[in-house]
């Protein structure tokens, strides 16, 4: 009996391998015979970003049970800090190794400040994560637009106020420009790094799920008094899944910065609506279930891009389509049908 | 049977999966002028096929329709769209009628990549956009890549052109403030400069730090220079203090007019009547709704285009404007106007076909767009180089009985 549960894991997880696998290769077949279009090679990075931002965010909030409302501060966070370092090394690098850098340096960044909110707001009981978070994702963008970093042979200039107040050699580059951003960030992010990034976030996620660790986590969410009792350390699990979720928004806001060449920190792409937006990917996606987050987080990414052709309607059918499939998968009535569904098919198979 | 059942779903899964990306391409696929340059042949052959078919140019158009920017967006679509009608009306680029596309972008760089994907699905040959600077930054770097000609009506930020496929009808924001400044103390209008600038903003922000390093070299000082971000813009009591307290003459004020608005306002509650300074974005106070307009009185702004000016060519414009959308057109609206007029002069002077690929239109019209002379809404014998700097001279206008006066 034991066998057979770990066998349905592995499997489950192997399924979910294959489908990344399977959606690469068919969007290389479609590249290779140039049966796909422009918007969809556009799009192609995007898609791997917001997988990324919903499997890790579902760590936190489905494998974790604790709720973040600030995943787009991480993914912030991370974006600045590869661009940053990608653009004070453009040139003095080989651009392969200086994007595998940036990346590591953006999933650090965003780590250590997941372990610095974690550290005091983990410790408590109830919603304060979310509330916590969701003042982080806010200030860190505030923060970013009054930042202005300049660098000239002298070294780096810092101000808060305006690039004048920076004192800049006349030759000297003015890095981060408030709310200007970062502008002129090479363009390396790649539909295939894409890929292989988003096999590293599943490979941790799905490992750690199923590790020793991932069951101590898994069991803080389900009863953190029982958790307790059997001697479980609370704060360091629940610490290590929220810095890990953070650290993989971090590599996913890397991407995000590398794949466009202007970064600015506007409420539209780090702001309170991406973050609830990639909860809307998660929870849609079904809450601890990381396949769905990977489905869900595709869907409704390209959906409204599909139905431009709708144009200013767009949005509205968007929303709509979000409530239906909302109503449709979670509804209680939803679940029984589907539930009845399955026995019904169960019957059929049992009288054969 | 389980075991079955697992296949089967990893099957039907991809093959969902497959179909959703498979869809879209084959949608489109009568249309690819796509792809970068190693298909770009292939591409060419495809987009003659259809254009000359169609037998039309097809320009394609980038801005927010929706979301809180949708006010620019939606002026630079109804111009263009204008403008566009005008054109066909009369004929056409060398006889050859046009296609006008608009697609929406949210005011989101990421979005207008999008768009701007979109539009080369469906066959654009040139972009007239995008609206907004950071947009257009992002936006740049694809239509370089691809080659394809862009002419931004309003993406002022000094990147948007950076590239020599790219030309904008608007002032850069740098060139804004300096002029600024130097028609501040050319004239010598005020001895003590108070600024009030959105430092979450890339117009204000850009036109400020020009407008302070200018004001250097210039005979008047500034006292007090205050910020407010996008967050916090309804109450600017802190900011007017200051520049009160420091006994500023005149307020320059490099933002858009809903805040001035709030800001005017609040400087006749407090009792302080400096001059107040503006630039194009102040252009449009007047339509404020309950808003007094009288506070506006002798407001100062240094604009490319006033709705009111006298000449046939405004007049002309701002009555049709009015007819089919019914309000007043802003400078937005008058730069993406100017923008088809200069496609239009490019392209004839250029003499390209429509059966001509992307890359081909686009080296033509690099090189026409350094040789035409437009006179336009925002200009009169506005030249472009290959920076893609537009020069024009600004026009000052103040505003006198609540109408604008050329100064």
């Amino acid at each position: 009996m034991k066998k057979m549960k770990i066998a349905k894991t592995t499997k489950n997880n192997l399924i979910t391998y294959l489908i990344v696998l399977f959606a690469y290769l068919a969007v290389q077949v479609l590249l290779a015979t140039g049966n796909i279009s422009s918007l969809m090679k556009g799009l192609l990075v995007p898609l791997c970003i917001y997988v990324m931002l919903a499997i890790s965010l579902n760590l936190t909030v489905g494998i974790l049970g604790e709720l973040s409302l600030g995943h787009a501060g991480f993914m912030c966070v991370g974006a600045f800090s590869g661009a940053f370092f990608s653009k004070c090394m453009d040139g003095a690098m080989p651009d392969g190794l200086r994007f595998f850098a940036a990346l590591l340096i953006g999933a650090a960044v965003a780590g250590i400040f997941g372990i610095l909110i974690g550290i005091p707001v983990l410790r408590l009981k109830g919603d304060y994560l979310a509330i916590v978070t969701l003042a982080f994702g806010e200030i860190i963008k505030n923060l970013v637009n009054v930042l202005y970093i300049g660098k000239d042979k002298n070294g780096f200039h810092f101000s808060m106020k305006d690039s004048i107040s920076l004192h800049l050699d006349p030759e000297g580059q003015v890095i981060i420009n408030g709310a200007q951003g970062i502008t002129g960030t090479p363009h390396d992010a790649s539909f295939t790094i894409g890929i292989i990034l988003i096999f590293i976030s599943l490979l941790i996620i799905l490992n750690l799920i199923n590790s020793r660790d991932g069951r101590a986590i898994m069991s803080i969410r389900d009863n953190r008094i029982a958790a307790e009792s059997i001697g479980i350390n609370i704060t360091k699990y629940k610490l290590m899944a929220f810095s890990i979720s953070a650290s993989i928004a971090g590599v996913a806001g890397v991407l995000y910065a590398h794949n466009l060449s202007t970064l600015t920190a506007l409420p539209k792409n780090f702001g309170y609506n991406m973050s609830i937006m990639i909860l809307v990917f998660v929870v849609l996606g079904g809450i601890g279930n990381i396949r769905g987050s990977i489905i869900s987080a595709v869907i409704l990414t390209l959906l409204p891009e599909l139905l431009r052709g709708l144009s200013d309607y767009r949005m509205l059918i968007y929303a709509i389509v979000l409530i239906a499939m909302m109503l449709l998968n979670w509804s209680p009535k939803a679940i029984e049908w589907k539930e009845g569904l399955k026995r019904y098919s169960k019957k059929e198979k049992g009288v054969k | 049977m389980k075991k079955f059942n697992k296949v089967m779903s990893v099957v039907m899964a991809s093959a969902m999966t497959a179909a959703l990306f498979a869809g879209c391409g084959n949608a489109d696929a009568g249309t690819q002028t796509a792809d970068s340059a190693p298909a770009a042949e292939e591409a060419a052959s495809e987009t003659g096929g259809d254009t000359a078919a169609a037998g039309a140019f097809k320009i394609g158009g980038i801005g927010p329709t929706t979301g809180s920017a949708a006010v620019y967006g939606l002026a630079v679509q109804n111009a263009a769209q204008l403008a566009v009608d005008e054109i066909n009306a009369a004929g056409g680029i060398n006889g050859v009628p046009i296609e006008f596309k608009f697609e929406d972008d949210e005011c989101d760089a990421e979005k207008s990549v999008n768009a701007y994907n979109t539009l080369k699905d469906w066959g654009m040959q040139m972009l007239m956009g995008t609206v907004t600077s950071g947009c257009s930054i992002a936006v740049a770097e694809n239509t370089a890549e691809d080659n394809m000609f862009q002419l931004t009506p309003s993406g002022s930020a000094v990147d948007c052109v950076k590239y020599d496929n790219a030309f904008r009808v608007c002032f850069s924001d740098p060139n804004q403030g300096a002029a600024s400044a130097l028609y501040i103390g050319e004239n010598a209008i005020a001895s003590k400069v108070a600024v009030i600038y959105d430092s979450s903003d890339i117009y204000s922000s850009g036109i400020y730090e020009k407008f302070t390093s200018e004001a250097a070299n210039q005979p008047f000082e500034i006292v007090s220079a205050e910020a407010f971000t996008a967050d916090n813009k309804t109450d600017f009591s802190v900011q007017l203090q200051k520049a009160k307290d420091a006994g500023a003459e005149l307020v320059f004020l490099p933002i858009y007019y809903t805040e001035a608005s709030l800001i005017l306002s609040q400087a006749s509650t407090m009792g302080y009547s400096p001059i107040f300074f503006g630039c194009d974005g102040l252009d449009g106070i007047l339509n404020v709704e309950n808003f007094d307009t009288s506070l506006a009185e002798g407001v100062m702004l240094l604009t490319p285009f006033a709705a009111d000016a006298e000449d046939e060519l405004t007049q002309n414009f701002v009555t049709t404007y009015k007819e089919k959308f019914g309000d007043t057109p802003n400078q937005f609206a008058a730069d993406a106007y100017d923008a088809i007029y200069a496609i239009k002069a490019a392209g004839e002077k250029a003499g390209i076909t429509p059966d001509m690929d992307m890359n081909a239109i686009c080296e033509a019209m690099k090189g026409a767009m350094t040789e035409i002379t437009l006179d336009g809404l925002t200009g009169v014998g506005m030249t472009w180089d290959a920076s893609g700097e537009p020069d024009k001279a600004p026009k000052a206008v103040q505003i006198k009985d609540g109408v604008y006066t050329a100064m």
